[in-house]
């Protein structure tokens, strides 16, 4: 089982959580533009990334908000998490992990805001991660 | 059955050949599907210079993992028409591959638990028998009767309120089906290929001319994909996308038993599905782990679960001890259905997106793949489901109407 660290609750056991899919996938600006192709890609084409995959988890047991999530699709550690509207963070620059030293400690260190806002302001923190459980 | 019916283990009922320099036909994917595959393309059409590449050893991938469930009774036409093909071949082809694989055609029963199941059912009853599919509703007396250990009571959290049942299904000895592929491909002249990855594909403009691999460069005319949960992978390769998610698949066994458990049974909504294996083990298996993942392993609570509903359904397993667990990688799609068809790039077929229920279908995936990929088109029997459907929106969806589970 995913130990999921949730920004406003601490570590969680992933039965609290409900899985989004792919992050940073926006609703189309003008829909009636596109191509039926283009409207395939939108509603049934994800990345099936092997590797690092950036997707939204919700804490739908615990505070409902959602939040995005940088895991490894093979190993399933996970790397990083940050904020709706947050912008992918690189991971390959600061690798080392940070666990939070204490549960709610982290829920200081960005801007997560409301589930469900667009364009929510990124927050500023490094990403609180987790560790992957049994 | 017990294990003195086995047959022995076999030894060695196929060649381990260098790669050639070039084949006219390269199936990717050692597996279920793709043995299936290169069997009909050798003979129905004729195609025996060709190659099966596997990354690992021979069926070791979903083709080992699976809970070898075979039944037909699916909902739209599309569905049953191309699986209960499938289960007609499984019928024929254990006389026809010349080997046994103990197709045991002891039924299986969906059971359902609400009202919304039992319409659903009996819906899909009456549509598998308008498509030839041969289907029963049971009352729950009848299913006791057909499956003395299930709990048929009232204190249960979601007692048994019927089941549609299908005698012709069942199981068979996935490694055993896998072996007699081999062997009669082997016999034909394929060759199966181990241990060699595909790295990449060669290509001139839009057309594959060839494949990278980690036992060398490989020239084809053809390349049929057959590679499951990384069909991805494989597709990004060669450049182009695939309406696929990865998740982890598991199931586990208990130790073994006596027989207890005569038929197959499925249930949607406590969720779990269950069987006896020939040896005696129980077999069962659930959902997929709700995370994109290719780690062949998924979650516990995942295991749990579906022994939480085993043990409500079937109280005498309250006391059998699990074996083992283990997951596969399976590539869902959208609509529950697979993908069978050409791809964005010449002379590349793909075969994927069968989920959690390929299994069952390899014999028709077989057969249907072999006729695209020698024909450069579709069987009328796979057709409907080409990658095309996701942008005409003819959508063939098989979620919760096809007592899915798989």
């Amino acid at each position: 089982m995913l130990l999921i660290s949730c920004p406003n609750c601490g570590p969680r056991d992933e039965t609290e959580f409900h899985y989004g899919g792919q992050a940073h996938i926006a609703y189309p600006e003008n829909p009636n533009d596109l191509s039926d192709r283009e409207w395939a890609e939108y509603l049934f084409y994800r990345e099936n990334t092997k590797g690092t995959f950036a997707e939204r988890w919700v804490h739908s047991t615990g505070c409902r908000q959602w939040f995005n999530m940088l895991r490894d699709t093979v190993s399933y550690e996970i790397h990083s998490i940050y904020a709706m509207g947050q912008s992918r963070p690189d991971i390959t620059a600061s690798s080392p992990k940070a666990e939070p030293e204490k549960p709610g400690e982290f829920t200081q260190s960005g801007d997560y805001g409301q589930a469900g806002e667009p364009g929510l302001a990124p927050g500023t923190a490094t990403a609180p991660t987790s560790s992957e459980g049994v | 059955m017990s294990a003195d019916h086995l047959p022995e283990h076999p030894d060695f009922l196929w060649r381990n050949p260098d790669p050639k320099k070039s084949y006219d036909a390269v199936i990717v994917g050692g597996g279920g599907h793709g043995l299936a595959t290169a069997y009909f393309l050798a003979k129905n059409h004729g195609m025996t210079n060709i190659a099966i590449l596997e990354k690992g050893w021979l069926a070791g991938g979903n083709m080992a993992r699976n809970t070898t469930i075979i039944r037909s009774n699916y909902l739209w036409d599309e569905s049953a028409a191309i699986y209960e093909h499938a289960l007609k071949l499984w019928e024929i082809l254990p006389e026809e591959l010349e080997y046994d694989f103990l197709f045991s055609q002891r039924g299986v029963m969906n059971l359902a638990h609400t009202l919304g199941d039992v319409r659903e059912s009996m819906r899909r009853v009456g549509a598998n028998r308008l498509n030839g599919v041969d289907a029963e509703w049971l009352e729950p007396d009848q299913v006791k009767e057909l499956c003395p250990i299930l709990n048929t009571s009232d204190n249960i959290r979601y007692p048994v309120m019927g089941a549609t049942y299908q005698p012709r299904a069942g199981i068979a000895k996935h490694d055993h089906v896998a072996w007699a592929f081999a062997r009669k491909c082997d016999e034909l002249g394929v060759d199966i290929i181990q241990n060699c990855e595909v790295t990449g594909f060669i290509k001139d403009g839009n057309k594959v001319t060839g494949v990278q691999t980690t036992r060398g460069t490989i020239n084809t005319e053809k390349v049929g994909l057959c590679a499951a949960g990384h069909s991805s992978v494989l597709a990004e390769m060669a450049g182009f996308r695939l309406p696929i998610q990865s998740h982890p698949l598991q199931a586990l066994v208990s130790e073994l038993h006596e027989p207890v458990h005569p038929t197959v049974v499925m249930s949607n909504h406590v969720h779990v599905y269950v069987s006896q294996a020939h040896k005696g083990e129980l077999v069962m298996g659930a959902g997929v782990d709700s995370y994109n993942g290719y780690g062949q392993r998924g979650s516990f609570h995942v295991i749990e679960e579906q022994m939480a509903a085993a043990v409500e359904l079937f109280p005498i397993f309250a006391r059998a001890h699990v074996l083992r667990t283990w997951g596969g990688i399976v590539d869902t799609t959208l609509d529950a259905s697979p993908i069978v068809g050409l791809s964005p790039v010449e002379n590349m077929f793909v075969n994927c997106g069968w989920g959690t229920g390929g299994f069952k279908g390899t014999p028709a995936a077989g057969l249907t793949f072999a006729h695209t990929i020698a024909t450069g088109a579709p069987h009328k029997l796979n057709k409907p489901f080409a990658l095309e459907r996701f942008e005409t929106g003819a959508l063939i969806d098989e979620h919760g109407a096809a007592a899915v589970a798989h």
